[in-house]
């Protein structure tokens, strides 16, 4: 930055005659600007990502001298370690919840609301967890949820039921972390399918109706439930990712515990690699979490450029 | 009209939504009842806390005083602003260049970009961590500052809106004797200013809120963000088992934002939303 900030840049250029700086100036002003995030773009995310790469097949580990290639043993180690397997099944489980609910959840306010009169109240309030922080609010939950005296509950007992041990129970605590998932994704999907339904044409409505479409569930089957097919794509895409990620909530309340029920993928990385200093395993566990997340986006754009392509062509 | 109008089918529509609302905002009421409570009476059984003044006091006294919890939102005020003035100074120069100047190495600079905003944000955090452990700055705000500053996708959001910017009012500014780095700053930055705006959200939000990476390079309660305090709240401290007072630091790390958010919902929402494309 001292650098591009100290060099009066006009002074490269005698820009006297023709509209244009010489290119030869511009060229240097262009490499002057870029060099700053050129170099900390290298050293903090390509080069980083790439040394992870490598990492993943050595046993690195932090503190230990010396380090050997090991080619795909971590990789192997992860695919026949129970306990990586159980945070693959735990993190499927949570995915498998949270990624229908908070996606069908938010398509339904989204539809709801979208004529409301009261469209901005509500708006305001489902997205409030996504503006708040999450650290914060998981304690809030887990009071909600205490063991026995919580507000969940007291709710169970007085509607007759036995109270639940959401949080302390290995059969329940995946599904009370994925409840709050959900409560956190919901009015982040909301605002796109909103966006999505403002980009369709009322004439479509108007046509379904004339087709005999005139009632809510017709027309949405016929009209908006096609014509959001992208935007659903691309939410399902950004929930299956965020779900994936999962962190906060486990680091914060259950620490992957009560036995291990709690443990996913995103936990399990971090206890490797910063708590046990096994890089290179850890280093593997990211390479994998990394291959996964590309290849949901890339399943994301190849939609999205079939859809736009079948536009272009002349479609609706 | 997406739904049918009918008056039934408003009344059910309206119950939904109603009840949806209530799942999403109970969590907050919550907290801040609990906070005005006696802490001897949030779980005495019945549905609410009831606050009192002095459950109030107690409370938020405990939050402020049995841990640094202002240090911690100070922490956090800094590492945000530190992080998202770094990267504005970085992202708007290269953005520019990308979009408006030709340079050897353009086309690459461009690839490495796109290719970044692949990478999801864990994956360089551990050669990151070995590096900063080796020379001694964990526990910094170094540690919490540097890995961020570079932001590839401030350059790309920048990028695609200054590629659209008139190229004339470039070269009447170019005769004017303007150089490549007073346009930058004099006269893009204030173009782009609702991407500023826009990602500085996203930037402050995701910040503020984030726990990984504070609790990778953080061990000392001093140098910890407000995120991080309230996890370490609950489970150490002399707050620890304190529900009513750790629902005071709750309240008290969540009203910034919270609050910036009901007075600028729609800049709010928009920064979000596209920072998460």
């Amino acid at each position: 930055m001292a650098l591009a900030n100290d060099i009066p840049l006009s002074s490269l250029a005698p820009n006297t005659a023709g509209r244009y700086r010489p290119a030869r100036a511009q060229a240097q002003a262009g490499i002057i600007l870029s060099v700053p995030a050129t170099l900390l773009l290298v050293a903090l995310v390509i080069g980083p990502a790439i040394l992870v790469f490598f990492l993943s097949f050595t046993n690195a580990s932090l503190g230990l001298a010396g380090i050997q290639f090991i080619g795909v043993a971590n990789y192997t180690r992860m695919l026949t370690d129970p306990g990586f397997a159980q945070s693959l099944r735990n993190t499927a489980l949570y995915v498998a919840v949270v990624v229908p609910t908070a996606i069908g959840w938010g398509l339904l306010v989204a539809v709801l609301i979208a004529r409301s009169r009261f469209a901005v109240l509500y708006r305001t309030a489902y997205f409030l967890p996504v503006a708040a922080s999450l650290v914060a609010l998981a304690t809030a939950w887990e009071a909600i949820l205490h063991p026995s005296l919580g507000f969940a509950n007291t709710l169970l007992q007085l509607l007759g039921a036995s109270p639940v041990r959401f949080l302390s129970d290995p059969a329940t605590a995946i599904y009370a972390l994925a409840a709050i998932g959900v409560w956190q994704l919901v009015g982040f999907n909301m605002i796109l399918f909103l966006a999505g339904l403002s980009t369709i044409p009322e004439e479509l409505y108007e046509a379904a109706t004339i087709d005999g479409a005139d009632r809510g569930l017709k027309r949405f089957l016929l009209v908006t439930w096609p014509m959001l097919a992208p935007v659903t794509v691309f939410v399902t895409v950004m929930t299956i990712i965020r779900a994936f990620s999962v962190f906060e909530t486990v680091a914060v309340l259950t620490q992957g515990g009560p036995m291990k029920s709690t443990s996913v993928v995103l936990y399990t990385f971090y206890e490797e690699g910063f708590r046990f200093f096994r890089v290179g395993y850890a280093s593997a566990i990211s390479v994998s979490f990394f291959v996964f997340v590309t290849f949901l986006s890339l399943v994301q754009m190849r939609v999205s450029e079939r859809r736009a392509r079948w536009k272009a062509n002349g479609g609706q | 009209m997406i739904l049918g109008q009918s008056s039934s089918s408003r009344i059910v529509s309206h119950a939904v939504l109603v009840t949806g609302a209530i799942i999403m905002v109970f969590p907050f009421l919550w907290m801040i009842l609990a906070s005005l409570t006696p802490q001897s009476e949030i779980f005495d059984g019945s549905l609410l806390p009831t606050p009192t003044l002095h459950g109030a006091i107690d409370n938020y006294g405990t939050a402020l005083s049995a841990i640094p919890l202002l240090r911690f939102m100070a922490n956090g005020f800094v590492v945000c602003l530190a992080i998202l003035v770094l990267q504005i100074a970085i992202a708007i120069p290269c953005g520019y260049a990308l979009a408006k100047l030709s340079f050897p190495g353009r086309p690459i600079l461009l690839v490495g970009v796109l290719l970044g905003l692949l990478v999801p944000v864990q994956i360089p955090t551990i050669p990151i961590y070995i590096a900063l452990a080796k020379s001694g700055l964990l526990d910094s705000y170094a540690a919490l500052v540097l890995p961020w500053i570079i932001s590839v996708f401030a350059i790309f959001l920048f990028r695609q809106f200054f590629v659209t910017f008139p190229d004339e009012v470039l070269d009447a500014a170019r005769l004017d004797g303007f150089s490549e780095l007073s346009i930058a700053w004099r006269i893009m930055l204030p173009a782009a200013w609702p991407a500023v705006v826009s990602f500085s959200i996203f930037s402050i939000v995701a910040h503020w809120n984030d726990l990984y990476w504070p609790m990778v390079v953080i061990t000392n309660p001093d140098m910890m963000t407000a995120s991080l305090g309230i996890a370490y709240f609950r489970q150490a401290g002399e707050g620890a088992g304190n529900v009513g007072a750790l629902m005071a630091g709750g309240v008290l790390v969540t009203a910034p934002l919270v609050s910036f958010f009901l007075l600028m919902q729609k800049h709010f929402i928009r920064g979000l939303v596209l920072g998460r494309h």
